[in-house]
């Protein structure tokens, strides 16, 4: 949002100019919803195109991340982390330094101010770990306006401090009983609430899925990470990185910081999916082991049956977990222009410990995975390279389920 | 004269929904029939039924519980179809298992199954592309939702490319729990009639017989579904009889509705 993407006629060769007039990139995304809902979605995409044409809405959006979230977020030199894998010279995009502890709260800035734009009174949002819970109730409690919070009866039993923290914010937290009782529930049920509910009712999706507008309303709040980190190693280094890395569930991160390189050709970017305990076990890698469906009002890679029912995802991050991804990840993989990897959790387990060792820094789950393939890759490149890791986010959220992990007792 | 046009040719019609695999399926369409039921929809189960309330939410998940698949969907309904070959059979469900082997693929399986008619819950006249046209070279009806929210403006694309009966989704809401005021519902069937040959049929919320026939006064048909799938939640692999029991109070609510009307 904080830089105007290229109008979609000036150059057809850009890859920054999807999605089309329908909400597709490529043969990924539009508007698989309810005839309940396609009215509702038809006005959101012209109230957000209207926004973005107004100034106003664009400095009152700026305004809020520098002097609420904290922005811009640091690129730090990771100079232990770089000596000790002996290669290519990594930084850290620190969004784990944003208010509330991750990117999630640009997306919902940003949402926000959509939904009073649009008069509308009521927030609800879905979450799997809880922190896009608390960015929601956050921003909902900032505006004062009430917020419900659909999250998985499993989820919230595993996530009691982000609960309590949600319900600190005002929130009410509605545990959800039905399907596998996690995040693809949750978002049922929110669904399910939004479609009884669409006149005075604004749904804060929390990443760059459901249908259109969404993923890309979400990608260019995100995008400020990506144009923040473009100006950051320009300013520190003189050029542009020779690589990024990002953990990819949904993909709002990976993409807030890919978008704006798109058309860098040097610049090579690199997604890294949960792979649990394995490909060939229990995971969450939708690009290496789903296929293209449609779920949540898109089309996209999905973990799914012959019969297209979906299987449940597992990662040890709970923000990972998810059987799906956005559509614009599902495009670019297909094109080619950004590589996916898979990590497992006990390499993700690894770099957690290892990053919070070396730099003093307790990254979430979600990025430790990035800092595992950031492990992988980084040795094999001479030390003139550059690699920006995405921190999306801290760990003090995880450190019982690494424990749990790590067979300590607390 | 095709089976929709007929069901729908001796006034206000029963339509009753229950979901594949839930219970003695074939047994309870058996029920159905005999109870008065002019047309059937049958649905298909799906992991993630996100315009279903919980009486459907819960059978989509004793169906695929019990491992039902899609060959077991199309068997139900070839069978059917043999059992029955003047009653519509439409199915109904979700995008995702109806497209993912290609929607020609689909489309032909229906057409080989005798099936009329397919509701996709989350297929909207924008995606029509998905499925639609596939549905149409194999000479199966799509079938479209028209909703509260469903402006003037809108309905036409909502109407083109239609086959079969309109569905009215009388409430903005998932099925099964509250039902919409006589009122608006006799606005709206009014509103749509004029807009379309097709017959109008009203769905969502209707779990009485006295709820079908005030509906039915006006409408073509009368949906009813949630109610179905409890008795078949309630009674099990015992439920035809009270299915069929039930059934012919909808029946005759609404089939007497017409010709206290007329």
């Amino acid at each position: 949002m904080t830089e105007a993407a290229p109008p979609r006629s000036a150059l057809s060769n850009s890859l920054r100019t999807g999605p089309d007039a329908r909400g597709h990139f490529g043969a990924f995304g539009g508007r698989y919803v309810a005839e309940t809902l396609m009215p509702l979605i038809l006005d959101l995409e012209r109230e957000y195109r209207a926004a973005q044409a107004d100034p106003a809405f664009r400095a009152e959006f700026e305004h809020l991340l520098e002097h609420y979230v904290g922005r811009p977020s640091p690129l730090w030199h990771a100079e232990r982390l770089t000596a000790h894998l002996g290669g290519a010279k990594i930084y850290l995009k620190r969004e784990d330094l944003n208010h509330t502890g991750a990117h999630k709260i640009n997306n919902c800035i940003g949402q926000i101010l959509l939904a009073k734009r649009m008069g509308k009174t009521r927030i609800i949002a879905e979450t799997g770990a809880g922190q896009h819970g608390v960015a929601t109730a956050t921003v909902a409690a900032l505006f004062g306006l009430p917020c419900t919070i659909f999250m998985g009866a499993v989820d919230v039993a595993r996530q009691q401090p982000n609960v309590f923290r949600m319900k600190l914010l005002g929130a009410e937290v509605v545990a959800v009983e039905s399907g596998a009782k996690t995040l693809k529930d949750a978002m049922n049920e929110a669904l399910r609430h939004w479609v009884a509910n669409v006149h005075d009712t604004f749904y804060i999706i929390g990443t760059v899925a459901g249908p259109h507008p969404y993923p890309e309303l979400v990608r260019d709040f995100q995008s400020v990470i990506g144009e923040e980190a473009k100006a950051q190693i320009l300013k520190a280094e003189g050029r542009l990185p020779d690589m990024l890395i990002a953990p990819v569930g949904g993909g709002s991160n990976a993409i807030g910081l890919f978008h704006p390189f798109l058309d860098d050709a040097e610049v090579e970017i690199v997604g890294v999916e949960a792979a649990g305990e394995g490909l060939d076990r229990k995971h969450a890698a939708s690009l290496a082991g789903g296929r293209p469906g449609i779920l949540h009002g898109n089309k996209t890679y999905l973990l799914q049956d012959e019969d297209g029912q979906i299987t449940e995802a597992h990662s040890i991050s709970a923000g990972l977990d998810y059987p799906g991804i956005g559509p614009e990840h599902a495009w670019l993989h297909d094109i080619g222009r950004v590589r996916y990897e898979p990590v497992t959790d006990a390499e993700a387990l690894a770099s957690f410990q290892k990053l919070t060792k070396l730099e003093g820094i307790i990254p979430a789950l979600e990025s430790a995975h990035a800092i595992a393939a950031a492990e992988r890759i980084a040795p094999t490149l001479g030390k003139d390279k550059i690699i920006i890791v995405n921190l999306s986010g801290r760990g003090d959220k995880d450190i019982f389920t690494v424990a749990d992990a790590l067979g300590v007792a607390l | 004269m095709t089976r929709f046009a007929s069901a729908f040719s001796k006034g206000s019609a029963l339509v009753t929904f229950i979901t594949a695999g839930d219970g003695d399926t074939l047994a309870n369409l058996d029920a159905l029939v005999a109870g008065g039921a002019d047309v059937i929809e049958l649905g298909m189960p799906f992991t993630d039924p996100m315009a279903d309330g919980p009486a459907i939410q819960a059978a989509n998940l004793r169906a695929l519980g019990k491992g039902t698949t899609t060959a077991d969907i199309f068997a139900i309904a070839a069978a059917f179809r043999s059992r029955h070959p003047q009653v519509p059979l439409v199915l109904m469900g979700y995008a995702n298992p109806m497209t993912i082997r290609g929607p020609e693929w689909f489309a032909a399986e229906c057409a080989k199954a005798g099936v009329d008619g397919v509701i996709c819950v989350d297929i909207p006249s924008e995606e029509d592309a998905e499925l639609g046209p596939a549905l149409r070279a194999a000479g199966v009806a799509p079938i479209r939702l028209a909703t509260p929210t469903t402006d003037a403006a809108r309905l036409p694309d909502v109407l083109n490319g239609a086959g079969g009966f309109l569905y009215y989704v009388s409430v903005a809401g998932i099925t099964g729990l509250q039902q919409a005021a006589q009122a608006s519902i006799e606005d709206a069937v009014a509103r749509l009639k004029a807009a379309t040959d097709l017959p109008v049929v009203v769905g969502f919320g209707v779990r009485t017989p006295e709820q079908a026939a005030q509906i039915a006064k006006v409408a073509d048909g009368v949906v009813v579904g949630s109610a179905l799938v409890e008795i078949i939640a309630a009674h099990g692999d015992a439920a035809p009889p009270h299915v069929e029991a039930f059934a012919r109070t909808l029946a005759d609510a609404i089939h007497g509705a017409k010709e206290n009307a007329a």
